[in-house]
């Protein structure tokens, strides 16, 4: 992030709690966003994050918490907040039935966006769908759909833009174009709070925020919170994989074994440790596997966070489509 | 049975466990299997009555001796008719008419003691409120014989003779506002109101509930259109449509049914867009309530059996019992029927149906304060 920038809070907010039939889905959660941040959201499925930023965007009411988005109070000023802001559902959410540039005419004249014709039109041409804009919106594929829904969510040129696993199912390509587009809208200022599953999306925002069962339990740039986990990771290569891989796993010092293709993966806290538990398992099992020290990944760290929160935590079903609980 | 044979018990049950497990989390839809058959037994058991009784009649009489009395005693107390106490102006009667607060009147002209007895078989003139044939057939059938029975026991002894056959008085039945007792000219104004009620609170119904189920409505509410903005938006449209209908119901009345148009066209178009109105805002109160389409299309039913049979619809609204006349009056429906009858037929005025179209806005205003109460500004 270009250092310039960097200073003007967007979102500045603490204590965020809200229960859903007295099961809290999101507890304490803090938040604090600099302008033309992208910043990631990650947690599993039910973590809070789709709650998270519906609170944010005034979708929903806090149970408890205070803060700011874009210099106003989120719990007194939500509907002018919801003019500054734009924010993408996980799922599409823009009318089916309506043609491409209907949709985006109605989001015009929902926001009072000047020049109304000129901007539909010059959205169309910067998504490349003047030729298709007469095609009803549900008859794009889930590439477009979400294009789509990207140049509606920042037609009325939002300071902050809210997505919430914009990509999920959608093609690599699309992806890689769709991430380009954020990081285009970020340079111009404008900042992007998004949740994701993927660890490669992860990876391209400036810093991450993971939230497990309600809690932030780690957050900074991708390179701190791998650091701050402390694992470190072995790989071997060659041998029987499953076979070593049932060896190592109950080893002390061992945390996390999983295969990646013809390697092995094998995660722990301690290098030693971990370095002495593989080498007896390949001593053991006679295996002329080789064993080096690797890089931890970021997807090594989510699950080792996931699986130190509190599983009790975690409620017994995430909110539904609307938000209510199931 | 093998698993790839054409018919398969298990395949069946697996369906049919399916089915009653979502059958049992469906509580509208199970509730509608218990309540419905309950509602419709108890309406049409208890408040509906083909044979009215009861009906509000005023007496003009000219003339007030024994006979006379003993007339207006044996009609009160045949059940047919609850009589006004006292002495009706000829104008307080026309008026009571028109409003429908006097289904009949019963004229009684000057000498008609002096000429009942010199057997000069004296007139008496019964005007009915015609607009709905159904409801006053059976009293009209019924009255020669009740004053009939009422002379005879009058003109025993001396006066035994004039106790004539045919009769001894002229009975003349006017039928006020559809002098040929034509049903159709009840039947459809009455329709118009009963086609707008099924329509316009069905589609604003799914209005809501159809961005919900669809997903739009989050996306909605995240933008900055406010619970009024989207209300009025929502509902204009089809306040629109339900003209568009009128339309062609009147159309159709005119040319098909030759319904008159007695009254102002301009007043029946206001009422009516007070109706629908009303209509639409309910219908949007349901898509607050409904979670789904098929909820809102399941309370839509639950609104439209009582209209119609509580409302003056199919059956004579007099005709039901006190309760029944109460939740019918709750009815926007009762009071638009009675608005556009009055209207196309009796030539009603604003005056007359003044009373009507406050019932109707009364009932908008509480309906429109619920949906704004009701709608959810968050998704919580």
């Amino acid at each position: 992030m270009a250092d310039a920038m960097a200073g003007e809070t967007v979102i500045a907010i603490s204590g965020l709690t809200k229960s859903f039939g007295g099961k809290k889905v999101v507890d304490d959660v803090a938040l604090d966003v600099k302008r033309g941040e992208i910043v990631g959201f990650l947690g599993p499925n039910g973590s809070g994050k789709t709650t998270t930023i519906r609170m944010i965007c005034g979708l929903l009411k806090p149970d408890s918490g205070s803060g700011t988005c874009l210099g106003m109070d989120i719990l007194k000023d939500a509907d002018r907040i919801k003019r500054e802001v734009g924010y993408m559902t996980q799922r599409f959410s823009f009318y089916e039935d309506l043609t491409i540039r209907e949709n985006l005419d109605f989001v015009a004249r929902i926001y009072a966006i000047d020049h109304r014709k000129e901007r539909v039109r010059e959205t169309l041409e910067r998504l490349g769908l003047t030729s298709r804009r007469n095609q009803l919106a549900g008859s794009l594929s889930g590439g477009w759909k979400q294009r789509l829904a990207l140049a509606a969510s920042v037609m009325h040129q939002p300071k902050l833009l809210l997505l919430d696993e914009p990509t999920a199912g959608v093609d690599p390509l699309a992806r890689r174009e769709f991430w380009d587009e954020i990081h285009r809208l970020a340079a111009d200022g404008l900042t992007v709070l998004v949740s994701t599953h993927y660890m490669d999306e992860a990876e391209r925002c400036h810093r991450i925020i993971y939230i497990a069962y309600g809690h932030i339990v780690a957050r900074g740039t991708v390179a701190e919170v791998i650091a701050q986990s402390g694992l470190s990771t072995m790989i071997i290569s060659g041998g029987d994989i499953i076979a070593i891989a049932n060896a190592v796993r109950d080893r002390p010092g061992v945390e996390q074994v999983a295969p990646f293709g013809n390697d092995l993966h094998v995660v722990g806290p301690d290098p030693m440790v971990l370095q002495q538990a593989v080498d007896t398992a390949l001593a053991e099992i006679g295996s002329a596997a080789v064993a080096r020290p690797g890089e931890t990944s970021l997807e090594d760290v989510f699950i080792r966070l996931m699986q130190t929160a509190r599983i009790e935590d975690r409620p017994p079903n995430g909110p539904d489509e609307n938000g209510r609980p199931a | 049975m093998s698993a790839a044979s054409r018919f398969s018990p298990s395949r069946i049950s697996a369906l049919m466990i399916k089915e009653i497990i979502q059958l049992k989390r469906d509580r509208l839809t199970f509730a509608m299997i218990l309540v419905i058959p309950v509602l419709q037994l108890v309406l049409f058991g208890y408040a509906i009555n083909t044979d009215p009784k009861r009906l509000p009649a005023l007496i003009t009489a000219a003339d007030n001796g024994p006979n006379v009395r003993a007339i207006v005693a044996a009609l009160a107390s045949s059940d047919y008719f609850a009589i006004a106490p006292g002495i009706a102006s000829e104008a307080d009667a026309d008026k009571a008419l028109m409003d429908g607060t006097a289904a009949y009147v019963i004229s009684i002209p000057p000498d008609f003691e002096r000429d009942l007895v010199r057997g000069l078989r004296p007139q008496i003139l019964i005007e009915a409120d015609a607009t709905d044939p159904s409801a006053t057939s059976n009293t009209l059938g019924a009255l020669p014989q009740i004053i009939d029975i009422a002379l005879a026991r009058q003109l025993a002894g001396p006066l035994a003779t004039k106790a004539t056959t045919p009769s001894a008085v002229d009975l003349i039945i006017h039928r006020r506002y559809n002098p040929e007792g034509i049903t159709a000219y009840n039947i459809v104004p009455g329709l118009l109101g009963t086609i707008l009620t099924m329509t316009t609170i069905l589609m604003t119904a799914l209005a809501l509930t159809r961005e919900r189920e669809r997903g739009t409505l989050e996306n909605l509410m995240a933008m900055p259109a406010t619970p009024v903005e989207i209300m009025i938006g929502k509902i204009v449209p089809y306040i629109g449509i339900g003209l568009v209908q009128v339309s062609l119901i009147l159309i159709c009345a005119e040319f098909l049914f030759h319904v008159p148009m007695m009254g102002s066209m301009a007043l029946l178009l206001a009422a009516t867009l007070v109706f629908i109105a009303a209509n639409v805002t309910l219908g949007y109160t349901f898509s607050t309530i409904a979670r789904s389409q098929m909820q809102a299309m399941q309370m839509t039913f639950f609104w439209f059996l009582p209209s119609i049979l509580l409302s003056g619809f199919m059956f004579p609204f007099r005709g039901m019992p006190e309760w029944a006349q109460w939740v019918g009056s709750v009815l926007p429906l009762t009071h638009y029927l009675r608005s556009v009858r009055g209207i196309m037929l009796k030539g009603s005025h604003m005056g007359d149906i003044s009373g009507e179209l406050g019932a109707i806005a009364a009932f908008w205003l509480v309906v429109a304060t619920i949906a704004l109460f009701r709608y959810r500004r968050t998704l919580d």
